[in-house]
């Protein structure tokens, strides 16, 4: 169990990582995600599912090394085991059968939370359009799996490198002015790529949903550490979560709490990389 | 001998212990122990007796002690409860076997709680758990939750030749045994103990399983289990659902005590998950939970008040552990309920804001109720605030068995053998009393494994 069965480079400090656990791989859903950990005296950190293989028993996360635990798990190699690794956690995505065209937008590390989406309402024969982004060429990643999938596949990156310079917005921002309509439109990523996604969306007055990232302990509801403003109402992310309605959530408020343990983590990053030899 | 007074018992001195979350009270020796036993009057009827809700037979086990037979009285105690160590320590005994104690109408009542831990300690010390495996009957049984009530229900299934497999939802079993309450007060190596013998009679612990998300009734069924025992805790944090409540400095007690207990967050970096506290802290409540908050935040170097919004008399919380916490310098406000909290531009919390409260005459329950004094409000500076106002049941199980009969207050109905209105599923602990104590919570457990035991009986007879 929790054995690394294979392991990618997708970019620079991404990696894709299919990990053995047949029950969370035969309970799995898309839009739902695993807490793991790597070491005994490790944190736990949540992980989407990007995709699941029950057959097989595999659970693929795909990760960006931000700090100490996404850098320990970049270290591991197939065969060996994280810890712990619980799940399915969150409540699945849910769509209603009625909706017909859709827009996946991902940001930065958006592309695990559509992925098992996508794949999914692919199946059920929806037409699917996506606008990923990224920093650079570099950055971009999973094009080939992402076009299997839907019909157009637009891409942005920041300097221009590859497809179209700017943001992911401004893409976005161009469809649905040209007309463009859809049924639902559904945005992960940076906080603010996701609040300004739903700035524009809200003018077209298009349901939008988003898959929201705090800072989470148990992912059971049991800490509420993970909680969220979603309209009037407090929401715990971890069991009411991680998909939201994409107007009602307060991005400011998510994005300041995200930020609390920041110089913490830091100095454990730091620590860490002197450790293994490449600190600064 | 001043026949009055208990034998005192060594603590780590509060100047001491506020630096280092190593245990408050050191437990007696075998002498002094001994020395305490003499005081026991050996009641005809006992009253101390009735006071514990699992009827420990205290004569019995302190006449042993007087004798030295330690080991005796291990197993005296064990008769009716299977975690004295935890008991002992934990128990709020000065309002159970303690208040009934004859020898407390004059003088101080026996230390029956600090003796049952010195007998389990001395047990734990000096002896090897041993277990014979009673011949297996052929039945499973599945808990789900590694609670008192869980372990206590497998110790007592597993006796009788029961399969047992305890699922838990986090990576180390144990319950708010281990991620609530600190190690100061109950060290997690006693947890680990009990545990390891429950593995040594079989008893099969699966972690990270959580039941609603990684397994339900179905793969149950399918594995096999004959009946299932629910005992999932109330987990579910209570907040104030006031203004301010998402500022970042602001924790629940759980989210506070896991990050302590279970992440190990006060030896960060060595352990990777952090915890942040400034200089001042209010701790808002005024039960056992409150003060195991507000102790952990004294030991981590700040300066804790716990905000109540009646006096010290009516806390909920052991005469112990607030004599403990103050002790330690944590000061307590009293008549005080928060209105607001307000944060910075950081979106930090910086204050609370507290309306003054009023005692009113008790009720027919003997109970002073309070009331806001208009106009009274102030604010409270402070870094952090923990929020320490009670626990739920967590709804995870209800919307795993929609079925499920739930009381009006979120916790699980049951009969009078915990059965729950689903044959086969019982339940019991925090799950269906709602936030109580270790001790009921592991009689549950005892009691919901007789049931399980005649029920299963029973269905077989009607089957044959
Ligand atoms: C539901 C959910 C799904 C996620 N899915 C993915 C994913 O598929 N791929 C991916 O790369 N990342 C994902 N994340 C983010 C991932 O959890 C963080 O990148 C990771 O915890 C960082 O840990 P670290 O120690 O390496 O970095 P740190 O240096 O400790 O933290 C970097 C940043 O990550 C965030 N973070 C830190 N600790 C936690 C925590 N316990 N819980 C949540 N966020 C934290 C904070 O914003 C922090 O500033 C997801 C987060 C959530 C809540
Ligand atoms: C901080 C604190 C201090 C306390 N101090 C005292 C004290 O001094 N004296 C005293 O007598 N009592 C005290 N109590 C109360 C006492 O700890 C509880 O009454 C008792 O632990 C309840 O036992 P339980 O077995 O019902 O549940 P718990 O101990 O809550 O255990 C429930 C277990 O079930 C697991 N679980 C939950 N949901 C699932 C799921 N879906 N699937 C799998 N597993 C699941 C949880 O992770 C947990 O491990 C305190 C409580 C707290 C929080
Ligand atoms: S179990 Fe608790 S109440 Fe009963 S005798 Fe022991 S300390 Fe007292
Ligand atoms: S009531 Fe007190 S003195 Fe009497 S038997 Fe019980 S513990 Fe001993
Ligand atoms: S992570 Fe603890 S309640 Fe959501
Ligand atoms: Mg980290």
């Amino acid at each position: 169990m929790n054995e690394i069965f294979i392991k990618q480079n997708l970019a620079p400090n991404v990696w894709l990582m299919g990990i053995y656990s047949p029950l969370v791989a035969k309970k799995a859903k898309p839009g739902q995600f695993v807490i793991l950990r790597v070491t005994q005296n490790g944190e736990r950190i949540p992980l989407t599912i990007a995709d699941f293989d029950n057959e097989k028993g595999i659970v693929y996360i795909i990760f960006q090394v931000v700090g100490k635990t996404t850098s320990l798990l970049s270290q591991l190699n197939p065969g060996d085991r994280v810890i712990d690794f619980v799940g399915p956690l969150g409540m699945p995505y849910e769509h209603s059968p009625e909706d017909k065209d859709y827009l996946f937008i991902a940001g930065g590390l958006g592309i695990p939370a559509i992925f098992s989406k996508i794949k999914m309402l692919h199946s059920q024969g929806k037409n699917i359009d996506i606008i990923i982004g990224g920093r650079s060429k570099e950055n971009i990643f999973f094009e080939n799996e992402l076009k299997k999938y839907c019909n157009n596949l637009y891409i942005s990156t920041n300097d221009g490198s590859y497809g179209k310079k700017g943001f992911v917005t401004d893409i976005l921002n161009e469809l649905l002015e040209s007309g463009k309509r859809y049924d639902e439109i559904f945005a992960v990523g940076p906080v603010p790529m996701m609040k300004a996604v739903v700035d524009i969306t809200k003018r077209f007055s298009i349901k939008t949903l988003v898959s929201l990232n705090p800072i989470m302990v148990d992912g059971t509801g049991m800490c509420g550490g993970c909680r969220v403003k979603i309209g009037n109402e407090v929401k715990f992310a971890c069991v009411d979560g991680p998909i939201f309605n994409g107007f009602e959530v307060d991005f400011d408020g998510l994005l300041k709490r995200n930020s609390y343990y920041q110089d913490l983590e830091n100095i454990s990053y730091k620590e860490h990389k002197c450790k293994i030899g490449l600190g600064e | 001998m001043d026949e009055l007074k208990r034998v005192p018992i060594k603590e780590q001195e509060p100047v001491e212990r506020i630096h280092n979350f190593d245990e408050v009270c050191l437990g007696y020796t075998p002498d002094e122990a001994a020395k305490e036993a003499q005081r026991c009057l050996q009641c005809k009827n006992a009253p101390c007796v009735k006071g514990c809700p699992v009827e420990v037979k205290i004569p019995e086990f302190i006449q042993l002690i007087k004798e030295y037979k330690f080991k005796e009285s291990y197993f005296k105690i064990l008769e009716t409860n299977l975690l004295p160590a935890i008991c002992g320590r934990v128990c709020p005994q000065e309002t159970q076997c303690e208040q009934n104690c004859v020898r407390g109408i004059k003088g101080e009542p026996i230390a029956i709680g600090k003796l049952e831990r010195f007998v389990a300690d001395w047990f734990r010390q000096n002896c090897k758990f041993e277990f014979s495996k009673p011949q297996p009957n052929g039945r499973k049984v599945a808990i789900i939750g590694s609670g008192p009530a869980g372990l206590s229900c497998a110790s007592s299934l597993a006796k009788m030749g029961y399969e047992v497999t305890i699922f838990e939802a986090f990576h180390k079993p144990g319950g708010v045994l281990y991620y609530g309450i600190p190690e100061f007060r109950l060290p997690k190596e006693v947890v680990e103990w009990e545990i390891e013998n429950l593995k040594k009679m079989g008893v099969e612990f699966r972690t990270n399983m959580i039941f609603g998300k990684t397994f339900d009734l179905e793969d149950l069924k399918q594995e096999g289990f004959d009946a299932v025992f629910i005992s999932s805790g109330a987990g579910l944090p209570n907040f104030l659902n006031i203004e301010g409540e998402l500022l970042n400095g602001i924790y629940s007690a759980n989210e506070f005590l896991t990050r302590i207990n279970l992440m190990k967050a006060y030896k960060f970096p060595e352990y990777d998950t952090p915890i942040k506290l400034g200089k001042k802290v209010g701790v808002i409540g005024g039960g056992n939970v409150a003060m195991d908050a507000a102790r952990v935040a004294r030991r981590l170097g700040s300066e804790v008040y716990i905000l109540y919004r009646r006096t010290e008399a009516e806390m909920p919380a052991r005469k112990e552990e607030i004599a403990h916490a103050k002790e330690e310098g944590i000061k307590i406000v009293e008549l005080v309920s928060p209105v607001r909290f307000i944060g910075d531009e950081s979106g930090h919390v910086r204050a609370l804001e507290l309306v003054k409260m009023k005692l009113s005459d008790p009720d027919n329950s003997g109970r002073r109720g309070v009331k806001p004094v208009d106009g009274s409000n102030f604010v409270f500076e402070a870094d952090n605030f923990i929020v320490a106002i009670g626990q739920s049941p967590n709804p995870l199980v209800k919307k795993a068995i929609p079925e499920l009969e739930l009381n009006s207050n979120g916790s699980i109905k049951v009969d009078e053998n915990l059965m729950t209105n689903i044959e086969g599923i019982f339940a019991g602990g925090d799950i269906v009393t709602g936030a109580a104590t270790v001790i009921l919570a592991m009689g549950m457990g005892k009691r919901a494994a007789q049931s399980i035991d005649r029920y299963l009986n029973l269905k077989k007879h009607k089957n044959l």
